[in-house]
């Protein structure tokens, strides 16, 4: 369909959301990302039974984390949605780069420079 | 018989360039049309293969007129593509004088044109001028075939001679044209005035033949200086003749030699070589052809007071065109009709006037027109003081003088070839007017075409009539035209006002605008789909595209065949006075309204109504379309689907419009009869607020974009009620096609055309060894054919068993190289994708870039990284480059990652040393509007890629042989299908029954509704169980036991009588542990010798027959759809319907009514219920909420319920109550814990996916048959036994599993025994061992990676996606951001 979405998204490759550890999300913010997101298949159908619940909860944990350290919950995400749905999948892109195009650049960022000046 | 897809999928990337550049818009089918698609297409993303294919039907009829063969329909669409360029490029592979024809070709091919059929003709000649006027045709760059030294010589530089020489030229045979006359263009020049073609325009255009080379030599003229023979002796190798027909026919009346008679022909020549010409004050013009209105016009032009055509027949034979005779009127011309001349007045040798004689109109003539017959005595005089005769032209062949050896005919023509146009004197060959007598001028060019390929073949000593017999096609196939096709006028061309045309010559016609141009292209039908122009050609950077492909006749040698060819959708189009489909675009087909649902549908899956493109805010759905219908139809089955997706489909709507959307839908009997259907229409009603209204819509009355329906209720009441869309539920029909397809095949098809299966061989057509499966047997649903299929699969491998393997080719490859000593080298491979990267992406900054990378040792582009030569250069430059680790940023692993890792084993790495970078997808397909962010985009997704790849460890596949041996759970009929079907393809089978004998629930049947005798069929079952010898059966026996993974099972066992213990190790296990009959607890079951379940009456009948029976009641639904057992029994419908009318025969005058919810003789069954009716049963519905009560009192059996018709109560005494008990499944529970098998809440096994896989369960190597899956019919049983087996088969096939090297492990060092991984993990797999920690074994594992997330000590990885190789995709994407 070739739908065009925002291009600040960086696509990793897992076999189910069931494999995304809280430790990448959280890494992923410590390194530096502005925002994460996890897309996964519609719940009730994980090829895996309940590997995107899992995911979700381990997103909610990330959110409560990153709130309570100031980062921001709302930075990461998680979606479902089926393979034929690439009008949602351009939606969502959209979606999550306007969020985290409002919340501004990770805290993170902001902090070092100021630590080093 | 293959047809030619017109792509080479082998070559083809599916980059869709194809279909960018193709003009030829059409209606886009697997959108139903809703949106539309290109000749170059792809039917749908995912679509296997994921190659484009073009569709093509024969060539287009304007095409076929052409004498000249060119390609209209291809350059119509590029002039409504506004590319003229390539409209002259199509046209001028033909014809050399576009402009000059696109103004006075009297276009045969606007008479073939189809759009006729809507409104009138393509406008093609002006299409064609339009080309030429917006673009110069001598711009164009003719391809040419390098100079040969051969020379030709033409003689007549009219289109026949110019045709010649350009076709000459492209073939690289220089010619020189010998003219007579002082300009060139032959009758093209001197012939045609020009305020028809403007001199400039014919200059031109033959100049665009000089400048291929050609020499024109003008007063040139043959005769007795330069004869044909003296061209032969000054070393032209070939002569084309061409001099024209210039020679006026003669009246042949009394003083046509005075003088003012003037031929027509020679006035024009005239005119046209001086620019004028003497013209009288009164002139009479003889004739009614082109030439007669010429004279007439460029006369008026001249001055000519008055001009009067005179023709001997009426104005509808008149060989002139009507546009014509119309100009020259509109100019001033008088015409006379039915008059023909007699003899020329003179006086002093001058004409004076013309005594002409009336004609009337005779019997036809050859030509077909009427003869124009003298009426005698209506002679009369005409004062004129100049005649033009214009009455026809011939050759004149005395110019020539007398050739040797050339044919003549008796008009005076030269006889050639019909092919070749070879004349009877080697070397010479003749074509134009001087061949056929005057014709057209494309015709002469078509002439010209032939007579230059036969010249080639000449001099180069070729057959020259080979492969050259004009193919005739009787029956040519095209596009349809479009049911809903709006009309729309030719356009009409501006002309030079008629008070402007006096005194010059100046065009009449002024050609048309690009607009009108573009819009008058879009006229055209399409009629062969692709228009060939090309384009797709030159957009194909792989090279994919070849038109040239022909259909393939090929000889398959088989051993059985599989029927899968389903069936069509029902037209409501015939039936437009109800349904109303075809005049109102909010009127729709339920397959239309699921395109709209769908998110890659025309709607990209927004809710509009076709009319405006409003959202609907209230919707209904009619039922029964097409279906159950022997009113418009003769379709009296159910359709078996259409309630169920009516329900869907309200469902998705409701959902898509977030709770503003009413939906109706209008039914007879709402049948949702599958395995859990019922609870989904339950949520539909209750949670969803579908509305269901039990009533036949009788009309449907368009209001503006809405629609009014209009239907009465149950109870009579009229109703109305507004919609903004009514979708119709269409069912199944067997259309034609099919029945031709059947027929060539020699199956019997039932009465509606499905085709004929016995009830006990479900998948077994009339035809040994022709197996059927799907919709085309009978209508069901998606589960039912997804079984049917694996069945017949089933069925055929029996016959097929001996062959087994006998086909199969193994690939060697070589020994796997020790990389892990090695330091990673990576070799990044950057693919252009033809244009589909490389388009948007720089490639070669990427491919710089790549090399800067640490770890990477090589980097290169690749056009096609997936073409097999590329794979060639691959393979030499991984081991060229010592390469241990390969990157490819090109599309999805999805669809190559297979190929290229079948590259590195090719070369002796391991396939995980292996990483894609998806910059196609992913990048420059959702990026092409901003190619600077897609660079850096790919730079970072390659940079992540090579990050990874440096981190890869070669993994083993684990190879497992399999136990060949299938345990089949159960002996029902289910049960012992299944091992016979598996028995029979030579796989041993044991089959474990906890009852002392085999049969199951059968052994309570009688027959099928069909009437099949089910007790014998179970006889000649368990006789070839007993007899089989790879079945073994053990009876009264108990699994108490079962463990090992797919393949290597093993299970424990007690068995009886004795109950010795037995263990059995197998490959697969067949669950077919059947269900029994419900036990009624409602209606005063078993407290009433005279109320029994239909099991019961079933026996009953056969042993005591109805001859006791006055009044006999049954109540539906008993045990079923109820807040115990939610869902529907699926088979006491018609289990009822069997015994009433098995009741009816045998005592026609018992009455028996059956009390009942909704009937569901969903497909082939309803026809007993129409007969149930026919013969006299009565039906009364009750609802849910007010079951009918049941009175067993002294005086009798009494049952009392409430007839919705007449709105109260009804009691009737009756001497026998039979309660349709629905099915419970057989007690499993234990089984189920033992074998770790999932159940829904009834107990019924559950499968891995309800439609894709339903006879497997998500445990591999465990397959599900029977009624332990659901409420069945037995023929339901039977062909669910045979898929099982075919499923198990795939397993129990295969000498050993590869299991795959992605998989979780266990560093046990760091485990710490929590057990979080044995709780998350879906499968069940890992286990806490005798040490004291957990593993996981690798066979059973699925590779999921919950376990590795959610291990709180790291102690999990999984392979492939290990934490540090994720990490290192992070580290490497954000490396420098803070």
């Amino acid at each position: 369909m070739r739908l065009q979405y925002p291009e600040a998204i960086r696509i990793i490759r897992v076999p189910c959301t069931g494999k995304v550890d809280i430790l990448h999300i959280l890494k992923s913010f410590e390194k530096g990302a502005d925002g994460v997101y996890i897309v996964g298949c519609l719940e009730g159908d994980c090829r895996f039974d309940n590997g995107n619940l899992r995911a979700r909860k381990r997103v909610q944990q990330a959110q409560a984390l990153l709130d309570k350290i100031g980062i921001g919950g709302e930075r990461v995400q998680m979606y479902n949605l089926s393979s034929g749905e690439g009008p949602l999948f351009a939606e969502i892109a959209a979606e999550m780069t306007a969020k985290i195009k409002e919340m501004g650049p990770n805290p993170l960022k902001e902090a070092l420079k100021k630590q080093a000046a | 018989m293959q047809k030619p897809r017109y792509v080479d999928i082998s070559k083809c990337t599916g980059c869709g360039e194809c279909a960018k550049v193709c003009p030829v818009v059409l209606d886009n089918e697997y959108d139903m049309g809703l949106s539309s698609k290109k000749a170059a297409y792809k039917l749908y993303p995912q679509a296997i293969p994921g190659a484009f294919a073009i569709q093509k039907a024969d060539k287009a009829p304007c095409r076929l007129a052409c004498p000249a063969g060119l390609n209209v329909q291809g350059y119509v669409q590029m002039v409504g593509q506004g590319k003229y360029k390539e409209a002259l490029e199509i046209i001028m592979k033909d014809l050399p004088l576009p402009g000059v024809l696109g103004r006075i070709c009297p276009h045969g091919c606007e008479d073939a044109c189809r759009r006729c059929e809507v409104d009138e003709a393509v406008a093609i000649r002006n299409l064609k001028r339009v080309a030429a006027d917006q673009f110069d045709p001598r711009a164009i760059k003719v391809p040419c075939a390098p100079p040969r030294k051969e020379k030709a010589a033409i003689i007549g530089s009219g289109p026949a001679g110019l045709s010649a020489a350009y076709h000459l030229a492209r073939k690289g045979i220089l010619s020189t044209i010998f003219e007579a006359l002082p300009e060139p263009g032959g009758m093209l020049r001197v012939g045609i005035p020009g305020h028809r073609l403007p001199r400039n325009i014919l200059d031109q255009e033959i100049e665009v033949i000089t400048n291929l080379g050609v020499e024109i030599k003008t007063n040139a003229p043959i005769g007795p200086d330069l004869t044909i023979d003296a061209l032969f002796k000054k070393g032209y190798e070939a002569v084309y003749l061409a001099i024209g027909a210039h020679k006026g026919m003669e009246l042949g009346i009394p003083g046509e030699k005075a003088e003012g008679v003037q031929q027509g022909v020679d006035f024009l020549r005239e005119v046209n070589l001086k620019g004028t010409a003497p013209v009288g004050k009164k002139l009479a013009i003889i004739g009614g052809g082109n030439v007669a209105i010429d004279v007439a016009r460029s006369a008026v032009r001249l001055g000519a007071k008055e001009v009067n055509i005179i023709y001997r027949r009426t104005r509808a034979e008149m060989p002139a065109w009507e546009e014509e005779i119309q100009a020259a009127e509109d100019e001033g011309t008088a015409i006379t009709y039915l008059s023909a001349p007699q003899e020329v007045l003179t006086q002093d040798g001058k004409v004076v006037g013309l005594r002409c004689v009336r004609m009337e109109l005779g019997e036809p003539d050859s030509s077909g027109r009427r003869r124009p017959v003298p009426i005698p005595g209506s002679e009369y005089d005409l004062e004129i003081d100049q005649l033009i005769p214009s009455i026809g032209q011939t050759p004149d062949l005395s110019i020539i003088g007398d050739i040797e050896d050339v044919g003549t005919s008796r008009w005076g023509t030269i006889e050639v070839d019909p092919i070749t146009y070879a004349t009877t004197k080697p070397g010479l060959f003749a074509g134009g007017d001087v061949q056929t007598g005057p014709w057209v001028a494309i015709g002469a060019i078509a002439a010209g075409k032939e007579a230059a390929e036969s010249i080639l073949r000449y001099l180069d000593g070729r057959d020259m009539a080979e492969g050259r017999e004009p193919i005739t096609n009787e029956n040519p196939q095209y596009r349809p035209i479009p049911e809903r096709i709006k009309k729309q006028a030719r356009s009409a061309m501006k002309e030079l006002p008629i008070h402007d045309r006096v005194g010059n010559f100046h065009e009449v016609e002024l050609g048309y605008d690009e607009e009108t141009g573009k819009s008058e292209a879009n006229r055209c039908l399409n009629c062969g789909y692709c228009c060939e122009c090309f384009q797709c050609v030159d957009a194909c950077i792989a090279e994919a595209v070849c038109h040239d492909q022909q259909p393939v006749e090929r000889d398959i040698t088989i051993g059985s065949v599989i029927l899968c060819p389903g069936a069509s959708l029902f037209d409501p189009s015939p039936y437009e006075g109800f349904y109303k489909y075809n005049q109102h675009p909010n009127i729709l087909t339920s397959t239309e309204f699921e395109r709209i649902l769908s998110a890659t549908g025309p709607t990209m899956g927004h809710m509009k109504r076709p009319s405006d493109g409003k959202e609907p805010t209230k919707i209904a759905w009619l039922q029964c379309v097409g279906s159950r219908d022997t009113a418009h139809c003769n379709n009296g089955y159910c359709s078996a689907v259409c309630c169920m997706y009516a329900i869907k489909e309200a469902v998705i709507a409701k959902e898509h419009m977030k709770g503003d959307l009413d939906t109706a839908i209008f039914f007879m009997d709402i049948r949702t009869y599958g395995k859990d259907y019922e609870k989904y229409y339950n949520r539909a009603k209750d949670e969803h607020g579908v509305r269901f209204i039990r009533s036949r819509v009788h009309t449907i009355d368009p209001m503006g974009h809405d629609l009014i329906l209009k239907y009465s209720d149950e109870m009579g009441q009229l109703h109305e009620e507004m919609f903004d869309m009514a979708v119709l539920s269409v069912g199944f029909e067997i259309d034609q096609e099919r029945i031709e397809f059947a027929g060539r095949l020699g199956i019997s098809l039932n009465k509606y055309n499905f085709a004929l299966t016995p009830a006990f061989k479900p998948v077994e057509t009339s035809r040994p060894g022709v197996y059927v499966s799907g919709i085309f047997q009978a209508p069901k649903d998606i589960p039912s054919s997804v079984t049917e299929a694996s069945a017949s699969a089933c069925a055929a491998s029996i016959d097929l068993s001996e062959a087994r393997g006998t086909d199969i080719k193994t690939l060697s490859m070589p020994e796997e190289i020790d990389v892990s000593d090695q330091d990673p080298r990576i070799g990044v491979f950057v693919c252009d994708c033809g244009i589909n990267i490389a388009g948007v992406v720089d490639v070669p900054a990427v491919v710089v870039y790549a090399k800067s990378l640490p770890n990477v040792v090589y980097a290169q582009e690749n056009l096609f990284s997936c073409s097999q030569d590329t794979q060639d250069r691959m393979k030499g430059i991984i081991k060229e480059n010592s390469l241990n680790r390969v990157v490819v940023a090109s599309c999805s692993p999805r669809t190559h990652e297979p190929l290229f890792q079948e590259t590195m084993q090719a070369c002796g790495l391991n396939k995980y040393l292996f990483e894609m970078a998806n910059i196609r997808d992913q990048d420059s397909w959702v990026h092409g509007s901003n190619p600077e962010a897609a660079t850096r985009k790919a730079k970072d997704l390659v940079r992540m890629a090579a990050a990874r790849a440096a981190l890869l460890t070669p993994l083993q596949e684990k190879r497992i042989p399999i136990t060949m041996r299938a345990l089949v759970i159960g002996g029902g009929v289910a049960g012992m299908n299944a091992a016979l079907g598996l028995a029979d393809q030579g796989f041993e089978t044991i089959i474990v029954e906890k009852e002392a004998q085999l049969g199951g629930l059968a052994r309570e049947l009688t027959t099928t509704i069909e009437g099949d005798d089910i007790q014998r069929y179970l006889i000649e079952l368990m006789d070839r169980i007993n007899r089989h010898e790879k079945i073994q059966v053990l009876t009264e026996t108990l699994i108490v036991g079962f463990g090992g993974f797919k393949g290597n099972f093993y299970t424990e066992l007690m068995v009886g009588p004795a109950m010795y213990a037995r263990k059995i190790e197998h490959g697969v296990v067949i669950l077919a542990t059947g269900a029994i009959e419900y036990k009624p607890k409602e209606y005063l079951y078993g407290e009433d010798h005279r109320i029994m379940t239909q099991i019961d009456l079933g026996k009953r009948l056969e042993v005591k027959g109805a001859d006791d029976l006055n009044q006999v009641v049954m109540i539906q639904c008993v045990g079923s759809r109820n807040e115990e057992n939610p869902n529907c029994s699926r088979i006491c419908c018609q289990s009822a319907i069997k015994n009433a009318l098995h009741i009816k025969e045998l005592n026609p005058d018992t009455e028996v009514w059956i009390l009942y919810r909704d009937i569901r003789t969903y497909g082939l069954h309803e026809d007993y219920y129409t007969a149930a009716r026919k013969n006299g049963v009565k039906f009364f519905r009750f609802s849910k909420d007010e079951p009918p009560r049941v009175e067993a009192t002294d005086k009798g059996l009494f049952v009392i319920f409430k007839d919705h018709v007449l709105q109260r109560d009804l009691r009737v005494p009756t001497d026998l109550l039979a309660l349709s008990a629905g099915m419970v499944p057989t007690d499993t529970g234990e089984l189920a814990s033992i074998i770790k098998l999932p159940r829904n809440e009834q107990g019924y096994f559950l499968e891995a996916h309800v439609k894709l896989r339903p006879v497997d369960l998500a445990n591999d190597g465990i397959f599900l048959c029977g009624t332990a899956h659901g409420p069945k019919l037995i023929t339901e049983s039977i062909s669910q036994a045979y898929a099982a087996a075919s499923r198990a088969a795939t397993f129990l096939s295969q000498p050993e599993i590869i299991l795959s090297a992605v998989t979780a492990k266990v560093d046990q060092s760091r485990c710490a025994a929590c057990l979080i991984c044995v709780r998350v993990c879906p499968y069940n797999v890992p286990r806490i061992n005798e040490n004291g920690v957990s593993e996981i074994d690798e066979a059973l594992c699925h590779g999921c990676g919950i376990c590795a997330s959610e291990c709180p000590a790291k102690a999990i990885e999984l392979n492939w996606y290990e934490d540090q190789q994720i990490m290192s995709k992070l580290d490497s994407l954000l490396e420098g951001v803070l």
